[in-house]
Parts: C-alpha cells; structure tokens; sequence
C-alpha cells in the first residue's frame, strides 16, 4: 500500500486522539445516568492549564521532560474531574439541573481559560514525543498505522478495551450499567447510586481533562486565543450519542469525524483533482461538514426518520437494521435518583 | 436553622451568591497579581465615564435584552435554544443581504429600515425553525441541533465574507464593505451614539410578550409544554406547534438583535458578529429562572460588565484580558444556581410549588426537559403504535 496514504491514515489516528479520549470519557459519564454538558469549556481550561503547569516546571527546572508532561497531565484530570464533580454534586445535593449547571460551566471554564491563558499564547512549552512500539510498529499496515503513535495514543487503545470490559463483562460494570438505566432497582439490589455516580462522573471527567492535555501537549502544542480546540467539546458529545453509549461505536465515531476532517483540510490547502482536472470550489464551506455529519449522525441514530424510512424495508431486515442504527440513551440520563 | 424570616432568608441568599462570585473574581485578579479595586475603576469607566461609554452599554443592551425576552419564551416550553446565537447571526446576514441589495434613496430610509429588520426576523426564524423540525419532527436534540447550526451559520458568514460579499479592495476575512448610508440606523447624537427607535422596540417586544406569556391562552400552553408535554398533550394542547411557536418567536427576537450589530455597531457584516451575547442571553435567563420581569434590568448589568471589560485590557495597570467579564458572569449565574439549591435543601418549602424553572424544577419535567437523542414526537409516535 501506498506509505504516503498510510502515514495520513496514522497522523488521523493522532488528532482523533483527543476526541477518542473525550467521548470515551463522557461515555462513562452519562452510563452512570449524569450529563457532563460542560465538555467544550473543560477541554479548554483542562489544555491551559495542563499546558501551564509542564511549561511552568520547564522554566523552573525542577523536572525532567516526562515529569513534566506528567505534571501537566495531571494537573488537566484534576481539572477536568473537579468540574465534573461539581457538576455531579450540584446535581445529587443541591438538587440543580445538570444541563443547566454543566452549560454555565461550558461557558465559564471557556472564559476562565482565555483569562487565565492570556500569559501562555503562542509559547513554546514540552511535548509529549512520538514512541514506536518495537515489534508492532514494524508489522504491514496497521504498523504505520497504529503502532508510530504517542504514549497517548497507545493509551486510548487500552481504555477503549478497559471500558468495553468494564461494562460488558464485570459485575462493576453491571452495576454502572444499572445506576444509569435504573437505579431505584440498583439501589434495592444494594448499589450505593449517589457516591457511585460521584465516582464514574469524576472518572469521566477526568478522561476529559486527559484530552484537554492530549491537545495543549501533543495535537495543537501550547495555547493560543481562540482557543484551537473550540468546539470539539459539543462534538465529543454527539460522538456519544452516536456511539449509543458503546466504546467501540464511540471511538469509531471519532476517526471518522477526524478522518472528514483530516480530508476538508487536506482539500482545503491542496486543492481538488478529479481525474486530472482541478476542480474550482469554494473550499471554505468544507469547514461546514464535521457540523453537517453531526446533524446527519444524530438524526439517523435518534429515531424520528430512521423510523420512516425503516417502514418501506422488508420485515427482516428491519429488526436488525433498527438495532444497527439506533441507539438509545440510558433511561436515567439526566435524571435524580432520590428515596421518597 | 433558626431563620424564620423568609424576606430576610431571600435576601441573604441574593446577596450571598453575589458576594462568593466578586470574591472568587477579586481573588483570581490578586492571583494575576492585579489590584481589584483597579478592575472595579476600570469596569466602572469603562462603562460610565460619559455618555459616549453610556452609549456603549445600550448598544449591547438592546441585543442582550432582545434574545433574553425570547429565550425567555423558550425556556418557558422547556426548550435549551443554544442555537439562538446562530439565530442572531443568520438575521445579521439576512439584514447584511438587504443593506447591500435592496438600494433605497435616502428620503426612503426609514421604509428601508423596517424592511431590513423584517428580513432580519425572517432570517432568525428560519434558523430557529430548523433547529425546531429537527427537534420536533426528527428528534434531534435541540442543544445539539443548535450548536451545529450556529457553527453552520458562522462558516456561511466566513464564506460570504471571504466570496460574494468581500470588499472590492483588499479583499480579506475581516469584514465586507461598510453598507450604503441610507440602511445603516441612525445615532441619535454623536455624544449618545445609541438607536432610540430601537430602544423602543425593545421596551415594546418586553410589554407583549410579557402579556402574552401572562394574559393569553398560549402563554399557559407553553407553561403546560415546558413543565410536563405529556399532561399537557393530555388535556388538548397542540403540544408540537406550540414548542414551534415558541421557537419562531425566539429566532425573530434574536434575528432582529443580529441585525443591530451589523446595521448599527459595526456598519458591515463580520465573523462571529453576533459575538457571544445569544450565550450571555442565556446567562441572564438562567439567572432570573426565566422570570421575564427583571430581564431588562439584569440584561442591562450584563451590559455594563461587557462595555466596561473593554477598559480593562488599555488600561496601563491593568493589561488583562476582556475575557473577565465572562468570568464575573459566568460565577455569578453558577453561585446564584448553587444557592438556590443550598436554600432549598436548608429550607424546604412545606407545599413544594415546582417553578417552571429548568434550574429549580421537580424531576417529572427534568426526564422530559433532557430526552437526550430522543424526540418528543418520536415518544408519542411510539405510543400510539
């Protein structure tokens, strides 16, 4: 195969990272029956603030380059999980809509971010290097592919099948599972519902606040106003959606938006050839398609015209293809669980 | 707790939220290593120094003010209309078509500027129709079909900006031409560079829509919508064309408050015009628990941080970023939630009257207000099956 097109296909993988992270994090968020809104501001803060404290132990020396990113690393799954916690208590103590708290946050963590960040635009700061895994980087294809990644990378590989196990084959899982589709029946059946949440929406949040890093420390180094990842958060979110709460989908949701993506810039600064001949267009309006999908991905999992046109198919194929395409939320999203 | 008092109970906890977001502010300031007292004077020259500043407050007032009278209809039917700031925009680029093609004399202006303002609801209602027939119809989830389209919207406005539109020199992605004269409205003086017609719109928009929310029969449709759609689909109400209604009267409000960017603050069509005030329209709606009535005033506040955070970036002591006041906004919506809720767990009402609020409300309407991924429409269709 062509090491050109394999080398696009590996650097896809790389930016996808943050989204894999993100959606993966969120997923467990939301399986646990809380909606963490607050996604497109926390990634922000999370990245500048995990940017600003590798560089910030950069110029004081104190720690070598992996101490460093892991600082930084750090310091954003605090952030991302304190914002989630907030969230989670706001909602289980205090009673509060969680849509309403987490958007205040979206657009206060944003905010707080440029403030904060108005110090580090456009500095040099570590970054996390590339790191072949000896045997599997020098197998064909998926070598190039997956295997001349970053740490990060690597990690998303192993949450995704940590998630996948998690949910699907453990009796922690269960229970998960349980809380965020039913939880008066998880509580009878003995499951502490509120400080599990607090848990699994600290965790998610936490994932969250990784991909905040993944981008400030590797995909878009250092920071600058605005913000470069503006408005990947509301897509990690509907990536969720489109996944139906199912790692696997989710992570397949975010190469593709970073595939349609890696292709509109790709087109944008090198033009379109169709069989040898240039074709004149403008190029900008290609910034309109990851929305474009995620209009047409939410709409195809979300019921309504899926349902239409599920009509005119044959019988049989209409069970398999409906549970294909759809994807159902957990029944508790969004809800409080209270004893009476 | 011994607070028998319930006015003063409610006045502590108005000011106390208040109070914990300027001390967060003031203390990140001190993180910064900033005087607050210096951001104090400077927000507060920046906004009232002379009428000029005065000005400067209005012409964000007048826009803040429009999309919260509208969004405030929209929470009303139990609808996150995050799309409004694309309902701005795209009423801002409906209005930029007219200024640019619809050539009037002079003597026809005003003829003109109803027209461009008519053009200007026509575009926010289109907009906020689609993020509605995505809801209703198709079941997309109206925050997501919302976030797309003001995404949507602001590549269509880069485009036009850098294609169709651009200036004929120098042609470049900061703004087009100015337009013609005759669309642009007019200051009512240099010292008080500030529309007084639309000013008066405002006022008026704020009379019917709080008549029509408290007076008429689709102002308690909507409430029956936002609190609880299957009881209210229940006792006849037309439960999917009154959350559409409310949806078109939101997008014409906020079409309108896009257009005033364009034909009055900045005279030509540029990225992001709408410039964040449909989210701080949120803000706003949000802190009042979607009481219309003090929509104004607070809108006002808002406008005052917004104008006066100009300062706060030329001032010589100062050199912060604008983006404070989106910070002292924001700690201030988010306290104001948080303590809502620490009165109500600390002082439980005895007959709980669940308010129409989405930030203080009974779980029955929350299952409903966040069907995440599933619509309304989709629900009944189900039902009926």
């Amino acid at each position: 195969m062509n090491p050109e097109f394999l080398n696009t296909l590996g650097s896809i993988v790389g930016t996808a990272t943050p989204l894999v992270i993100a959606s993966l994090g969120e997923t467990v968020t939301e399986r646990a029956g809380v909606v963490n809104l607050s996604l497109d501001g926390s990634l922000t803060l999370a990245a500048v603030l995990g940017f600003a404290a590798a560089w910030t132990a950069q110029e004081a020396g104190v720690l070598d380059v992996p101490g460093q990113i892991a600082l930084g690393i750090a310091v954003a799954m605090l952030v991302g999980a304190l914002i989630a916690l907030l969230i989670a208590f706001s909602s289980i103590k205090l009673r509060r809509d969680q849509v309403a708290v987490g958007f205040v946050l979206t657009l206060l963590a944003a905010d707080l971010a440029r403030f904060l960040g108005a110090n580090f635009t456009r500095i040099p700061g570590p970054q996390i290097t590339r790191y072949a895994i000896p045997v599997l980087s020098d197998l064909p294809i998926i070598g190039t592919i997956l295997f001349r990644q970053n740490l990060l990378v690597y990690a998303s590989y192993v949450l995704m099948f940590a998630i996948w196990y998690w949910l699907f084959r453990t009796g922690g899982g269960l229970t998960l599972r349980a809380i965020g589709e039913r939880p008066e029946a998880a509580y009878a059946r003995g499951a502490r519902v509120q400080r599990l949440r607090y848990w699994y929406t600290a965790l998610g949040g936490a994932l969250v606040g990784l991909a905040g890093a993944a981008y400030s420390l590797n995909v878009k180094p250092g920071w600058s106003s605005p913000p470069a990842m503006q408005g990947d958060g509301w897509i990690a979110l509907a990536i969720v959606i489109f996944g139906g709460w199912h790692p696997f989908r989710v992570v397949l949701g975010a190469y593709l938006f970073a595939a349609l993506r890696a292709v509109s810039s790709n087109i944008q600064t090198n033009g379109l050839f169709l069989f040898g001949q240039e074709i004149s267009f403008p190029f900008v309006l290609l910034n309109t398609l990851p929305w474009l999908l995620m209009i047409v991905t939410l709409l195809v999992v979300s019921g309504g015209l899926t349902e239409r046109l599920l009509q005119y198919m044959p019988r049989a194929v209409q069970r398999r293809l409906r549970a294909f395409l759809r994807s159902d939320p957990p029944k508790a999203l969004g809800t409080r669980f209270e004893l009476e | 707790m011994t607070l028998r008092n319930p006015t003063l109970t409610r006045v502590i906890f108005l000011l106390l939220p208040i109070g914990i977001s300027l001390a967060v502010a003031a203390a990140l300031v001190i993180a910064v290593g900033r005087d607050p007292l210096d951001v104090v004077d400077a927000l507060w020259q920046g906004a009232f120094k002379d009428s000029r500043k005065l000005g400067g407050v209005f012409n964000f007032w007048i826009p803040l003010s429009l999309v919260s009278i509208g969004l405030v209809v929209t929470f009303r039917a139990g609808l996150w209309n995050i799309g409004v700031e694309g309902q701005m925009m795209m009423g801002a680029l409906f209005a930029s078509w007219g200024a640019q093609y619809i050539l009037l004399d002079e003597s026809l202006a005003a003829l003109l500027h109803i027209l461009l303002l008519c053009l200007a609801a026509l575009g926010g209602m289109v907009w906020a129709w689609l993020v509605g027939a995505l809801k209703i119809r198709l079941g997309v989830n109206e925050i997501f079909g919302g976030v797309a389209l003001n995404a949507l919207v602001n590549v269509i406005s880069i485009y036009l900006i850098s294609g169709p539109w651009q200036p004929r020199i120098g042609g470049s992605a900061q703004g087009t031409e100015p337009f013609p004269k005759p669309a642009l409205l007019p200051e009512y003086a240099p010292t008080f560079p500030v529309n007084i017609f639309m000013v008066a719109l405002v006022m008026v928009a704020f009379v019917i829509i709080y008549a029509l929310l408290n007076r008429t029969r689709w102002g308690l449709n909507l409430k029956a919508v936002g609190k609880n759609m299957r009881s209210a689909q229940l006792l006849g109400v037309a439960t999917e064309r009154t959350s559409m209604s409310a949806f078109l009267v939101c997008g014409a409000l906020a079409g309108v408050a896009g257009s005033y960017r364009v034909l009055f603050t900045f005279d030509n069509l540029r990225p992001l015009a709408s410039g964040g005030i449909g989210f701080l329209g949120l803000l706003v709606v949000l802190l009042l628990s979607i009481r219309l009535l003090w929509v104004p005033l607070v809108a006002f506040a808002f406008a005052a941080i917004l104008t006066g955070s100009t300062r706060l970036q030329i001032a010589p002591s100062l050199k912060l970023d604008s983006s404070l006041a989106g910070v002292m906004q924001g700690m201030l919506v988010l306290f104001v939630i948080l303590f809502q809720g620490v009165r109500e767990v600390l002082f439980p009402v005895q007959n709980p009257t669940p308010s129409s609020s989405p930030t203080s409300q009974g779980g029955e309407s929350q299952t409903q207000q966040v069907s995440f991924s599933q619509g309304d429409g989709d629900n009944i269709e189900a039902e009926k099956r």
